[in-house]
């Protein structure tokens, strides 16, 4: 069963300058009880894709074309009110920012039961079933810290604690957008494990939103690259990662120092810039900064299956 | 070699706490390192543990409660401001937030020469300009942007052209990588290796990317609460950490490769308060491998295989595995 299923994305952004096409023909799936990665660097389209998907797009923003499928439901289509109905018991979001998810003059208790406004358990049970959630993501002394505020846990505890409340109503799909960024490295691990082994527990499906590749390595069965608001290969983790079969893909990777395992003065880089999504280039959207370019890539690549279920859009992916 | 940089029992204190309960927080407690001409030297911690304070102290940003810090042979602590500025010619500094840093009304022409006009330095502004602008790779049309109009990676180059302006002997980066993309970030990187070459400029790098200091810095120095827990060669920490807590950054570091075998040092509960810094060795209470010696006695830096490492039972060898079940 497929959770949530994207198909052919647009998304525009009316700006001074003209229609910024922000996400072109993006498509994935986000299968039950799996995670699954997206992987961009900055101005990819990660962050205006969960929010397409989340039904917060700016003002300016609209979804173009294509469907948004979850649970079902084509989330493209629907009004405010049904995607609020939505949001919080069957789709949960954790961001990056701790704090900024925590409401700093309210204790951790009241905000967690507030949460629980659809429910008709009684104040105690609800406060139980929090101090349940907050052992669950390994808060110490649980029930002591329903009385606390948030200024006073430290950065990874707070992001725990927002995993917990997002997890509070068992949700069919947890987005969680670069939760670990914020994280030093020894926390950033514990809380990977920490969203692994409550994923399980859940049996919720995740999509995880990062530009680490080493995170999404280690947490993902599936990922999708991003870049310039297209997706330009998808695939399970271990075949996009040992097999890369677009050159923006293969390019990061190398990118990463941590694949450099001998010393080097030397980094590998990617250079040139992003496109001006205003005025997108009319064929391949990496072309300008690909070194393996040819003639044929001024027209958009289709998507090449490499092997089943793993995707990507170059002219030189060959199927095998 | 003389040391271009020397560091010696550097101590940095802060008082916190309302007025009749002031409590001093030691942020450095007893830092000492040096820095050789054309060196890279990394200090590598996690939040919290005094890498900025530190580099804020050398550069006389901060004051320091004990110790001294001495530049190309001369004391600098006791020096007033106005008796720094002179040296900061030699001393460059280049802030965590690439942006942030620039002044977001200058032109990034006025940026990279404002150093001239801070030291009353006579020069072409102009052919400066170019200079400065070519060396970091940017063109000529950039001198006319203001700093919103450039990207993270751009920026950055802007601040290592500021840095560099008056051929200092001294970088102090802090977080030079911080914010960018892997792709920009070898850049940037690339840069600072190429300047150091060209420019023999000695750089202390303040970071908590292992990576990076894995492939730029000469020696490193890892911090935990303020104190250094190992000094040494990067090569030689990297292939075989002596002290745990090195040891758990170092597993901390996920790769890019889903078929790695992750023997993962994990660290319990969170980094001590440093208004209540634990007895003994102040690592005891995240340690996979801390002994009852450890919980009262506190180690003293011991110099194994040219390092210096402050733990009772240094590991041989690079990590062992922990032990599965922690005696209590």
């Amino acid at each position: 069963m497929t959770v949530l299923a994207i198909e052919n994305l647009n998304v525009v952004f009316a700006t001074e300058g003209g229609d910024l096409h922000a996400l072109r023909d993006v498509s994935f799936k986000v299968p039950e009880q799996r995670i699954v990665g997206i992987v961009g660097e900055s101005g990819c389209g990660k962050s205006t894709l969960i929010n397409a998907i989340l039904g917060l797009l700016a003002e300016n923003g609209r979804i173009a074309s294509g469907s948004i499928s979850f649970e079902g439901e084509d989330l493209a289509h629907l009004d405010d009110k049904a995607i609020q109905d939505l949001r919080g018991p069957r789709l949960s979001t954790v961001f990056q920012d701790p704090m900024g998810a925590l409401n700093p003059v309210i204790s951790v208790g009241r905000q967690m039961r507030n949460i629980q406004y659809r429910s008709d358990l009684a104040r105690a049970e609800k406060d139980a079933r929090s101090i349940d959630m907050l052992r669950q993501v390994r808060i110490p002394d649980a029930a002591q810290a329903l009385k606390r505020y948030p200024h006073e846990f430290s950065g990874g505890m707070k992001q725990r604690i927002a995993i917990a409340m997002a997890l509070m109503m068992e949700p069919a799909l947890l987005i969680a957008d670069e939760p670990t960024t914020a994280l030093d490295a020894t926390l950033e691990v514990t809380t990977i494990e920490l969203l692994k082994d409550l994923q399980a527990e859940i049996g919720c499906s995740v999509l995880f939103i990062s530009h680490h590749l080493g995170v999404i390595a280690e947490l993902c069965d599936d990922v999708v690259v991003m870049y310039a608001g297209e997706v330009v290969e998808r695939g399970s983790t271990r075949q996009v990662f040992g097999n890369p079969s677009h050159p923006y893909t293969a390019r990061l990777l190398d990118c990463d120092p941590a694949r450099q395992s001998e010393r080097t003065r030397q980094l590998p880089t990617i250079p040139g810039e992003l496109p001006d999504l205003r005025r997108r280039p009319e064929g391949c959207i990496f072309a300008a900064r690909c070194d393996r370019r040819m003639d044929v890539c001024a027209a958009i690549p289709p998507d090449i299956e490499v092997v089943p279920g793993h995707v990507a859009r170059c002219f030189l992916a060959e199927s095998q | 070699m003389t040391a271009i940089l020397e560091v010696k029992y550097l101590e940095v204190t802060f008082r916190v706490g309302p007025m009749m309960r002031r409590q001093d927080l030691l942020g450095v407690a007893g830092v000492s390192f040096d820095v050789n001409p054309g060196e890279t030297f990394a200090l590598v911690g996690e939040s919290g543990s005094g890498k900025t304070t530190l580099a804020r102290a050398v550069n006389g940003l901060q004051p320091i409660s004990a110790g001294s810090v001495t530049f190309q042979g001369q004391r600098v602590d006791t020096l007033s401001v106005r008796e720094m500025k002179p040296l900061r010619r030699d001393m460059a500094m280049m802030f965590q937030d690439p942006v942030g840093s620039l002044s977001p009304r200058m032109k990034v022409g006025d940026l990279v020469t404002e150093a001239f006009r801070i030291h009353r330095v006579e020069a072409d502004l102009q052919s400066e300009t170019e200079r400065l602008l070519s060396l970091v790779g940017l063109t000529m049309d950039f001198a006319e942007r203001f700093p919103h109009q450039l990207s993270g990676g751009q920026a950055r180059r802007v601040g290592v052209a500021r840095a560099i302006a008056l051929n200092p002997k001294l970088v102090i980066a802090d977080e030079p990588t911080a914010g960018l993309d892997v792709s920009v970030q070898g850049e940037v990187l690339n840069l600072l290796g190429e300047l150091r070459e060209r420019l023999g400029l000695a750089m202390l790098i303040i970071t908590h990317n292992l990576h990076v200091v894995h492939h730029v810095a000469d020696r490193m120095a890892v911090m935990y609460l303020g104190r250094f827990v190992e000094t040494g060669p990067t090569e030689e920490v990297f292939s075989a950490p002596a002290h745990p807590y090195t040891a758990a950054l170092l597993s901390a570091n996920p790769e890019p490769d889903p078929d790695k075998a992750q023997d993962r040092i994990t660290l319990p509960s969170e980094v001590p308060s440093l208004l209540a810094r634990p007895e003994g060795c102040e690592f005891h209470t995240r340690c996979p491998w801390a002994k009852d010696k450890c919980r009262k006695v506190v180690p003293d830096a011991t110099a194994i295989n040219g390092r210096r490492v402050a733990c009772h039972y240094p590991l041989d060898e690079g990590a062992r595995p922990p032990p599965k079940k922690e005696p209590s």
